[in-house]
């Protein structure tokens, strides 16, 4: 039984991390209606950047700032570049052109800084606390424990940003209306340009964790594929979808690694998740916290 | 002047009903009809056949199956190569467990058992739309690559599922150089289609689009929703599917199901969207597109820069390049390169008069 709660809650852990990433994929949906494939490439983006400077002996925190502010930029070049001229073009134009810009960031990526991985220390120790494995003989990675609590200071802080603040109360009258919130003056524009920003910023934490975690390599663009069953399970536009949908696939993929895999012969974690996702959505066809659309003829 | 319908009446049925209604139509396509298959072989080399008209050609395939699905159907997929590669292990099993088994049955069939796993991954489309459906299909992409991997019954206990498909023989002879394997890929290629043109608008295909545009509505005026959309991913998927048996039989001559990845898929999702979602000569222009791109800048960025980029850059600037020309496109034509030849046809019919 122990065992069967170490391998649940290293599951609802690693959840977590999935669900940083899928969180960067709901901001930009709920926001301008764009399904952004190319997140998995703004993490690798972000981690590369960041860690790039910080091997040039820049100490952690500029360099985050340093990252920060190449996503910012990145941003505003994808808000005038990309999406600009795409108003008003059907939603798979849109996803399509965002797995270009996918395309584009990676190969700018690999430009700057060289395909070779980089390993990323943080300072925290990725072993299993003491104390829970004296008492209760279940092991809990301080890394995945430090990993679940950025995530709720970063879903907090998102959420408070988004209720209580102007601009956040503009993006959501933006995802709630485009044409009505242009309409009261919102500026659509620099909403777009927040809102990949911000998308950015939790691209570059989700990066860092990440690569602190495998290393900072290409392999990281490859998280997004990991997120977006979370993403299905949780609906498009739920932040707090995005949590909960990461803990369900989290969790049911390790038990299903755990106690599955050996049935099959093993190699069931590149699409166990989905499965599992594609269940709920028989269920809930908008995910579990998604918006449900009524329609008419 | 030359590209005017005036004048042609239509005295039949026949005459109404025939693909191309139009006679410079049916004069243009008879040429590059000829062209393919009169002067092509004569003039291509080996080269130029195996590394850049067979492939385009089986890619075509390949998106005009996709493009039955999304730009018809309405349904996003992302699993293409995955069913390309179950119509590849589909022949290969069939010509190696059925003894005396005719090769172009083998790929019928190969499609068939494609079509069929396409239904079974088409079902979640009756309940799910979207986004959630095209994330959906990543399901099957994931699933179907690992099996084939997995199971070695598949491959034939190959090791990591390699197989090598047998030799292509009909009536007892062998296609074994590329011009003759140019010329069954093309006979193939060409007879679905124009199959693929003529049910773009018969009944099924009316009702694709009907579904495509709001499938509420199509429900309202009675088209059945689930064999609709069913029927959208059975085609589909046999058309994929005969798109990977060509693929491992008259392409590669060897393939493996990690070569089915996900990338494939997205490259032939960027075949329709730039040859233009919802036509088949889109899909044949998408194609070349998107094969000779990579070759384009290969030949093109030493000849820009001099031979003095390392390998590492010159692969991160085609990354770049064939993102920022994706982008490109979607921005200055979002209805892809069939538009472009729309536009032009509407041109001709008045030159060389302005009005």
């Amino acid at each position: 039984m122990n065992f069967f709660f170490e391998v649940l809650i290293g599951g609802l852990l690693s959840g977590v991390m999935y669900a940083l990433v899928a969180l960067g994929f709901v901001l930009i949906y709920k926001a301008s209606g764009v399904f952004n494939f190319a997140q998995g490439a703004m993490v690798f983006f972000a981690a590369l950047t960041f860690v790039s400077i910080m091997e040039l002996g820049v100490p952690f925190w500029p360099a985050f700032a340093l990252a920060l502010a190449s996503m910012v930029v990145l941003a505003v070049v994808t808000e005038r570049v990309v999406l600009r001229p795409l108003v008003n073009q059907p939603q798979i134009t849109l996803f399509m052109a965002t797995i270009g810009l996918g395309f584009l960031i990676e190969g700018l990526a690999q430009g700057m800084w060289g395909a070779a991985v980089h390993g990323l220390e943080i300072g925290i120790v990725d072993e299993p606390i003491a104390w829970t494995m004296d008492n209760w003989g279940i092991g809990v990675s301080t890394f995945d424990l430090f990993a679940a609590g950025v995530s709720a200071v970063l879903v907090t802080v998102l959420a408070v940003f988004f209720n209580k603040t102007r601009v956040g109360r503009a993006l959501r009258a933006v995802a709630d209306d485009h044409q009505a919130a242009l309409a009261i003056g919102i500026p659509l524009q620099s909403i777009w340009r927040i809102v990949w920003a911000v998308a950015g910023f939790v691209a570059l934490v989700a990066g860092v964790m990440w690569g602190a975690r495998n290393g900072v390599q290409f392999a990281l663009t490859f998280v997004a594929l990991k997120a977006l069953p979370v993403l299905i399970i949780g609906g498009f536009e739920s932040v707090a979808g995005a949590i909960v949908g990461g803990l369900i696939i989290g969790a049911s993929e390790k038990i299903g690694e755990v106690y599955v895999g050996p049935l099959v012969g093993g190699g069931i974690e590149g699409w166990f998740a989905y499965m599992v996702a594609l269940l709920f959505l028989l269920v809930r066809p908008e995910g579990l916290f998604g918006e449900k659309h009524i329609d008419r003829v | 002047m030359l590209y005017r319908e005036a004048g042609q009446f239509k005295a039949s049925y026949k005459a109404d009903q025939q693909i191309f209604p139009i006679r410079q139509d049916r004069i243009a396509i008879g040429l590059i009809l000829a062209f393919f298959y009169l002067v092509v072989p004569f003039i291509a080399d080996q080269y130029w056949l195996q590394a850049i008209i067979i492939p385009v050609l089986i890619f075509s395939l390949a998106a005009i199956g996709l493009n039955i699905l999304t730009g018809y159907a309405g349904q996003l997929s992302l699993g293409s190569a995955a069913f390309m590669a179950v119509g590849a292990f589909g022949a290969y099993n069939f010509m190696l467990r059925v003894p005396g088994m005719p090769i172009l049955a083998a790929f019928v069939l190969g499609g068939l058992c494609a079509a069929a796993v396409g239904i079974l991954f088409g079902l979640p489309s009756l309940r799910i739309k979207g986004f959630y459906l095209a994330v959906a299909t990543l399901a099957a992409q994931f699933f179907i690559v690992w099996a084939l991997t997995k199971f070695g019954w598949f491959s034939n206990n190959s090791s990591s599922g390699v197989i090598t498909a047998q030799k292509v023989e009909i009536l007892g002879y062998t296609f074994a150089s590329p011009r003759s394997k140019y010329l069954i890929t093309l006979v193939v290629v060409t007879l679905l289609a124009l199959a693929a043109k003529n049910m773009a608008r018969s009944t099924v295909g009316r009702a694709w689009m009907a579904v495509r545009d709001m499938d509420v509505a199509a429900e309202v005026i009675g088209i059945r929703l689930m064999r609709t959309k069913l029927m959208a991913f059975a085609m589909s998927s046999f058309y994929c599917g005969v798109a990977g048996a060509l693929y491992a039989y008259t392409y590669l001559g060897t393939v493996e199901p990690e070569g089915f990845n996900l990338d494939l898929s997205f490259r032939i999702l960027f075949m329709i969207i730039i040859g233009g979602v919802g036509t088949v000569l889109g899909s044949f222009l998408g194609a070349a597109f998107i094969v000779l791109l990579p070759i384009g800048l290969d030949n093109l960025l030493p000849v820009l820069f001099g031979n003095v980029l390392p390998t590492g850059i010159t692969s991160n600037l085609q990354l770049i390049v064939f993102g920022g020309l994706i982008i490109f496109f979607l921005i200055v034509e979002p209805h892809g390169l069939a538009r472009l030849w729309q536009i032009g046809k509407e041109k001709l019919r008045l030159w060389p008069f302005p009005h």
